[in-house]
């Protein structure tokens, strides 16, 4: 069932939580409204369920205007942030209570629900746990709950609330890898919210990015890495290494670095963009930047080696993080206090009073000796 | 065995100084004066307590106090019940006004409060004139009584539930609703569970102090002896007539009833502490 | 495009009637009924009343010599009574959360006695107890201090009907007080005294005069614990609300609704007081 969100506008007395808000959620798709606190993005999920009613606006499913509609009737499925179980009922009777309140015409007999709810635990592999009560379960099992409880309505739509928000690192990898799967294999259309930038780009198939109640960038997670719009997305997803300068002509300079952008920028103020794999480390200048390094510290960090580097003979306002492979670790050693320099390969070019990033590449024939390479 | 002190005032003799302190005023203050009551009541045999509470006027007082506990109270929950629910449920202008307003029975003396209801449905009150046109007389019966009762006692259900339903926040109840329950599915299956210890406790105390009221109904009674007499006025009413053993054995009743209250109370607050604490049977930590 | 006119109630839907949680009409309705029928309503007949008097009658009224002893009397013995409150209050809510010991809990069950005990029945006990033959009255007596039929029995009488309030408003906050601040001063070297001083006290201060308050706002209004041992002499151990009383007896309602007007805006402004002091102070409304 898809989700169309039209023009949502939300005040709360003198705060504007929404402004203008468009989007479309094809059906069957997992769309993930990531942002900051503030950022409007849990009104706008209470919002599709009717927990909250907007100012103006239109939300649609499958083409139906259920914007007057009452939440009852909207037959979403909502896992709320602090998972929302009723406190005095046992799991089972937790999850059966959707099947329970129905109207007596509708409902189906003690039997049939008893048998889903069996199903519905076995779902969420906490079968064993039925006739526990909330309070005697860990945060990963009450979110399952939480999650089967949504489920029991067979929603076309489930909405989730900052799911994994306060749980462990390792039961939040368990539960989104879960949750995709269940995704997979009962294609509801969902909408999740969350603040957590990595969260957001493992599991969805679009991500909206939003800022002080607008979306800034739509966006597979993919693009929204690698082509972010605005520099507000830029900063939020990831780390970022920064050099700022003053552009003569072609050279963009400060202090005493300097990089030869590929072409004159139109603002004379600009600042570089650029990610950690957007750059690479040799032991001398490139032909085309000198932007000298200290190393500050090298730690593993899984898969990669990152290092932490500072600006030597000009400024920035973080330390630069890039990673290398452990191949390139072993051969070369990196340790606290060695000089190196930093090559980029892609930059994303913003001039300091502008939001619209442009993305300079330089050809691999601009890149220096090989041999120096790192 | 050295214990190390590591709070202010943990040192056996400060400690031991302050708790005998405390239980010599408790005994003085709350213990003594309860034992007096029964004391007393029983100083001429136990076959005249039991003549005392027989006699005709008490018994009466008994009923009619019965009578103004069995109306007041159910009205009372009732009204405390949808008060808490509509101040904690949902956001409107006004909303804190009523919570403080709910509080003025609490701070208003109840010789005013009978006062009040005096004014205004007495003989000389506009309501109560107009009361008397249609030949209905509200004060110096037992329905002004139960009226004056219901305003002093109202309070004490809604200031027992509003702190609690504030604090378990509506989280519950609207995944409830999305669920799609009813109103009345969601009081009975979500929310009443919730709340069932502090609205019993409620309604002990609401029961306790009705049954106990004294400056509001000795204002609207009239104090007709076996007509308009509740418990609490039947006691003053003994005791002036020199009858001090026969106030004593109707005032143990009333004794016994608010013993009965805090060991209600006791009862509430253990639950709800036992409720609190989850029990650590965690099998699976995923 | 749905276009909302009240979308500026704070936190809710800004559609009337689109409620997310149902029974908000219902609830209202009922509400507002009850507490126009039961408390507002009765408001109106003291007003009228009190109207009707012309100012000069009613200031005459008020300011009558009888009437302001009581007022006097009432004032100091409710104050006095609860600042015994406060230190009884104080030791005993201290007491209850610090330290274990045999019979804590019957303790703590009693501190609510007061407020359970009807005030009749709290009357003619503190009476009996402190009547020169009673089983306190009888020490005092021999110390030459007569209690009963003095303003001493109904400071008495206050002491014993406001006791909870000091202790149940003070209580939660000692409990919430974390025991790593004191560990801290404690091994810095700081006394016992100074630790209460300067940790504990400051924490607690806002509890203690919200306790201190419910307890003068409750012992201004007494009534049937103090008419028993006060012995009720004008001028001298009358109390305001029994003033009321005797007006009325003598059947000048006027005179009763001018003083209790009086009595009652004094009782609001209190309720007022420590509910903004609360809203201040403390983070959630005890209910007691």
């Amino acid at each position: 069932m898809s989700i169309s969100i039209e023009g949502i506008t939300k005040h709360f007395g003198s705060f504007q939580a929404l402004k203008n808000i468009s989007l479309e959620v094809p059906d069957g798709q997992l769309v993930g409204l990531l942002g900051p606190s503030g950022s409007g993005k849990t009104t706008l999920l209470r919002i599709i369920a009717g927990l909250e009613t907007a100012d103006e606006g239109r939300i649609l499913f499958e083409g139906e205007d259920v914007t007057r509609l009452h939440v009852r009737e909207r037959r979403v499925g909502f896992v709320f942030q602090h998972y929302a179980l009723f406190r005095h009922m046992t799991v089972a009777e937790n999850v059966a209570f959707g099947l329970d309140v129905l109207p007596a015409r509708q409902r189906p007999p003690a039997a049939e629900i008893r048998q889903r709810v069996e199903t519905l635990l076995e779902m969420v592999q906490l079968g064993h746990l039925a006739q526990r009560y909330p309070s005697q379960l860990s945060g990963g099992q009450k979110q399952r709950i939480a999650l089967a409880r949504a489920l029991s309505m067979k929603p076309k739509i489930l909405l989730l609330d900052e799911p994994f928000g306060a749980l462990d690192a390792k039961v939040r990898k368990d539960l989104r890898r879960w949750l995709r799967t269940l995704h997979e294999e009962f294609h509801f259309t969902s909408v999740f919210v969350t603040h957590d930038q990595e969260e957001a780009l493992e599991l969805s198939d679009q991500v909206a990015v939003m800022s002080a109640g607008r979306i800034e960038q739509i966006d597979s997670p993919q693009q929204l890495y690698a082509q972010p719009s605005s520099r507000f997305v830029f900063d939020f997803m990831g780390n970022v290494n920064v050099f700022a300068g003053e552009a003569d002509g072609e050279i963009l300079r400060q202090g005493e670095a300097w990089v030869h952008l590929p072409e004159a920028p139109a603002a004379a103020q600009q600042q570089l963009y650029m990610r950690s794999h957007e750059v690479r480390l040799q032991s001398t200048p490139a032909s085309h930047a000198h932007l000298p390094l200290r190393i500050e510290s090298v730690s593993l960090v899984g898969a990669e080696v990152r290092l932490e580097l500072a600006p030597q003979g000009w400024h920035a306002e973080d330390l630069w993080e890039v990673g290398i492979t452990h191949a390139q670790f072993n051969s070369w050693q990196p340790s606290r206090g060695d000089q190196c320099f930093a090559v980029p390969q892609v930059a994303h070019a913003i001039a300091v009073n502008a939001h619209t990033p442009v993305t300079l590449r330089w050809r691999a024939g601009e890149m220096d000796d090989p041999a120096a390479m790192i | 065995m050295q214990r190390k002190k590591m709070r202010a005032g943990d040192q056996p003799l400060v400690r031991w100084t302050l708790i005998i302190l405390a239980v010599v005023t408790t005994l003085l203050m709350l213990v003594i004066p309860l034992i007096l009551i029964f004391e007393t009541a029983f100083s001429a045999g136990a076959g005249t307590y039991w003549e005392n509470l027989a006699n005709r006027y008490t018994v009466h007082a008994i009923g009619l106090t019965l009578l103004v506990a069995a109306l007041t109270v159910p009205i009372n929950l009732v009204f405390g019940v949808f008060l808490a629910w509509l101040v904690t449920r949902f956001e409107f202008p006004g909303r804190k006004a009523l919570i403080t307003l709910i509080d003025i029975p609490f701070a208003v003396s109840p010789v005013v409060a009978g006062l009040l209801y005096l004014l205004l449905y007495g003989s000389n009150g506009w309501v109560g004139s107009w009361l008397m046109n249609h030949d209905v007389q509200l004060m110096f019966s037992w329905p002004g009584i139960v009226m004056v009762t219901v305003f002093v006692t109202c309070p004490f259900v809604a200031r027992e539930l509003i702190p609690l339903m504030q604090q378990q926040g509506r989280e519950e109840e609207e995944a409830g609703v999305v669920l799609g329950a009813t109103g009345w599915q969601l009081f009975r299956r979500i929310t009443l569970p919730n709340i069932q210890w502090a609205l019993l406790y409620g309604v002990v105390l609401t029961n306790a102090r009705a049954v106990g009221e004294f400056g509001a109904v000795s204002v609207v009674s009239g104090n007709i002896r076996g007509e308009t007499n509740t418990l609490s006025l039947h006691v003053e009413l003994l005791y002036q007539d020199y009858n001090v053993v026969g106030a004593f054995a109707a005032a143990s009743l009333l004794a016994g009833i608010a013993l009965i209250t805090i060991i209600v109370k006791s009862f509430v607050e253990w639950r709800q502490a036992r409720q609190r604490a989850p029990l650590n049977e965690l099998s699976d930590n995923r | 495009m749905n276009r909302s006119l009240s979308g500026l109630l704070p936190g809710g839907s800004s559609q009337p009637g689109k409620r997310v949680l149902p029974g908000f009409a219902l609830s209202l309705g009922i509400s507002l009924f009850f507490i126009s029928v039961v408390l507002i309503l009765p408001l109106t007949g003291l007003i009228a009343h009190t109207a009707g008097m012309g100012w000069e009658q009613y200031w005459a009224v008020i300011t009558d010599e009888r009437v302001v002893a009581s007022y006097k009397v009432t004032l100091w013995t409710a104050a006095v009574a609860a600042l015994i409150n406060a230190l009884v209050g104080l030791l005993l809510a201290w007491v209850l959360v610090r330290y274990e010991f045999p019979g804590r809990g019957i303790m703590d069950a009693l501190v609510d006695l007061p407020f359970a005990l009807p005030t009749a029945v709290a009357g003619i006990t503190l009476a009996a107890l402190f009547a020169q033959d009673g089983w306190y009255g009888q020490f005092f007596d021999a110390m030459g201090l007569k209690i009963s039929f003095t303003p001493l029995g109904i400071i008495v009488a206050m002491s014993f009907t406001s006791l909870p309030f000091v202790v149940r408003t003070v209580q939660p906050v000692l409990e919430d007080q974390a025991p790593e601040d004191e560990e801290a001063a404690v091994s810095l070297g700081a006394s016992d005294w100074t630790v209460f001083r300067r940790i504990l006290f400051p924490a607690i201060w806002p509890a203690l005069m919200t306790g201190i308050g419910l307890s003068f706002t409750r012992s201004l209004g007494e009534f049937g614990a103090v008419i028993f041992i006060a012995g009720n002499m004008p001028y001298v151990s009358e109390v305001t609300s029994l003033m009321i009383f005797v007006r009325l007896q003598e059947f000048d309602h006027a005179a009763a609704s001018a003083i209790a007007s009086v009595v009652l805006m004094a009782s609001l402004v209190l309720l007022l007081g420590i509910n903004l002091w609360q809203a201040r102070y403390l983070r959630r409304l005890h209910g007691r």
